[in-house]
């Protein structure tokens, strides 16, 4: 695929090849990639330095095809799960096991690690929307697919899997606690059905799409309550909760949030502030004092209006990362394995890469029902 | 630990991850050795630099690895150079950069047709799945489209009228 400006992306058939440029590096074939909510911000013209003739895409399995001299964990052929962060496995930021925030990985900024297919922001690498790509360290991040693992479940383990466990593991959840999660797409389902992992006593999903509402109410098992219907969401969490907030609150939508018009006409419309963060908004207000609002929602690197001043008074602890899919993806291996997550259960469509415009426009447009859209390339299909 | 409000059982691995002890819970810093000592660890191999990489003045100089498609080129390469020269805390830095990205798609329309392409807006736009999904929306944003244009076109042709009568006063 090839973005052309924002709304526009479109197939390219003239695209040259990927070459292996480090001798980390490794040519994987892509079998599956998934276009991600977060892609839409890019999609949408939100995220600077996203350059004409990228191509996106950071959730992707695929093939091995080549490898660089000095790559020593995988050979030709092994299925890979490609972590959507670009790490090192060196710095001292790895070295803690902090993927997502590798320093020798993105130069074009310090505050986010490499990430594929995320703009120049994020290193500039191409991402696996396409029918090969180039993944640098690649004894680091890449895992081999476990042989009974189904490859669309594998494919879901990219990003969205773990970062909705992130947001779970983040928000410190304890056995009985109240969580809302704020946004019923794929992270925010994801977010839902982990907390129960963690515990979770009660699950609230807050959104104001009713197929979306539905969908998480039976996959995640939990309450599911639209927005629009409840005129004060903050007020409601209040009263449902003994009028004490909610133990856990996670931000599961980032810049794009709707339901606040200050915020969507600031933020989506006049990019005065870095996206509409309605959803922070409201988890800030709605968590109890010293309780924990994690953020997985993606904003843009400027700044937002958040209600600040209730962070202090409340004495609210804040958690926020890019997921650290290295660290996870063993604990979630099994998961999947033991059927306690089900990730495949969130795709709703399958569409040949070659259609990657109206992939897109689908998922952004939020039509035909749509929750997960995978792509297919051509040589997958085969 | 709280008192639990009802029987999980339905749920396939409830509070197989709860560690109640642990508090306040992962993720707390995991610190090393060579915590605050800078970037002292044993570097990957460099990359060697066949293009143009900008680098944020918040590091001395490139990382190990980094994407080489779609050097800085054009107006829109320098907007990027010089944004480059503010830090990540500056709005000048962000908004450079987005003005650059606004001048980068003109760039690509008009490197579109020099190549003899002229971009199917249409197709690009998903125009096919909005016809297919949502036709009332398609229908809607069509009527709108013509009716704008067509206040645009009387506008402009009431301004001209004027024009001219003018002209013919003088």
């Amino acid at each position: 695929m090839n973005f052309r400006g924002p709304f526009r992306v479109r197939l390219d058939r003239d695209k040259p090849m990927p070459q292996i440029e480090h001798s980390g590096d490794a040519i994987v074939r892509v079998t599956r990639s998934c276009i991600c909510g977060s892609d839409l911000h890019l999609y949408h013209g939100l995220v600077p330095d996203t350059r004409i003739g990228t191509t996106f895409g950071h959730e992707f399995i695929g093939v091995v095809e080549e490898i660089g001299d000095a790559v020593q964990n995988l050979k030709v052929g092994d299925n890979v799960i490609v972590p959507f962060n670009v790490a090192c496995g060196k710095c001292v930021f790895c070295e803690q096991g902090l993927f997502g925030n590798c320093h020798e990985s993105n130069p074009q900024a310090t505050a986010v690690g490499g990430i594929f297919g995320y703009s120049h922001t994020a290193g500039g690498f191409d991402g696996g929307q396409a029918e090969y790509v180039r993944v640098p360290y690649a004894d680091v991040g890449p895992t081999v697919i476990p042989a009974d693992m189904d490859h669309d479940d594998a494919v879901l383990l990219t990003d969205v899997v773990p970062t909705g466990y992130q947001a779970a593991e983040m928000g410190g959840i304890k056995p009985g606690d109240t969580v809302v999660v704020f946004g019923a797409g794929p992270v925010g389902i994801m977010a839902a059905k982990s907390a129960w992992l963690f515990g979770a006593g009660r699950v609230i999903v807050i959104d104001h799409l009713e197929y979306r509402l539905e969908f998480v109410k039976n996959y995640a098992q939990c309450e599911a309550y639209n927005f629009r219907s409840l005129e004060d969401p903050v007020l409601f969490i209040k009263k449902t909760t003994d009028w004490m907030g909610a133990d856990v609150c996670i931000d599961a939508v980032g810049c794009e949030a709707a339901g606040d018009a200050l915020q969507t006409i600031t933020g989506r419309k006049l990019l005065l502030q870095a996206g509409s963060a309605t959803a922070l908004h409201w988890a800030i207000n709605s968590v109890k004092k010293g309780g924990i609002v994690s953020i997985v929602g993606v904003y843009g690197p400027t700044g937002n209006l958040i209600p600040i001043g209730n962070v202090v008074n409340k004495g609210i602890t804040i958690r926020a990362n890019q997921a650290s899919v290295k660290r996870l993806l063993p604990r979630l291996i099994e998961h999947v394995q033991a059927g306690r997550l089900n990730p495949k259960g969130i795709i709703t469509h399958r569409i040949p890469l070659e259609e990657v415009s109206d992939a897109y426009h689908i998922f952004s447009a939020k039509l035909d029902n749509c929750i997960k859209p995978v792509l297919i390339p051509p040589s997958a299909r085969k | 630990m709280k008192k639990l409000a009802s029987d999980f059982s339905h749920i396939n691995g409830w509070g197989v991850d709860a560690d109640p002890l642990d508090v306040p819970n992962y993720p707390m810093k995991h610190r090393t050795e060579n915590d605050n000592k800078g970037m002292v660890w044993e570097r990957p191999p460099q990359q060697p630099e066949l293009v143009e990489i900008l680098h944020s003045n918040e590091r001395p100089s490139v990382s190990a690895v980094f994407g080489t498609p779609n050097p800085p080129s054009g107006l829109s390469g320098q907007l990027r150079r010089f944004a480059f020269k503010y830090s990540e805390s500056e709005w000048t830095h962000w908004l450079s950069l987005l003005l650059a990205d606004r001048i980068n798609m003109i760039e690509g329309i008009r490197d579109d047709i020099k190549r003899g392409h002229f971009p199917d807006f249409f197709t690009e736009l998903g125009g096919h799945s909005e016809w297919k999904y949502n036709k009332i929306g398609f229908a809607k944003k069509v009527l709108t489209g013509i009716a704008v244009t067509g206040l645009l076109v009387l506008l402009i042709k009431g301004r001209d009228d004027d024009d001219s009568e003018n002209d013919s006063d003088d």
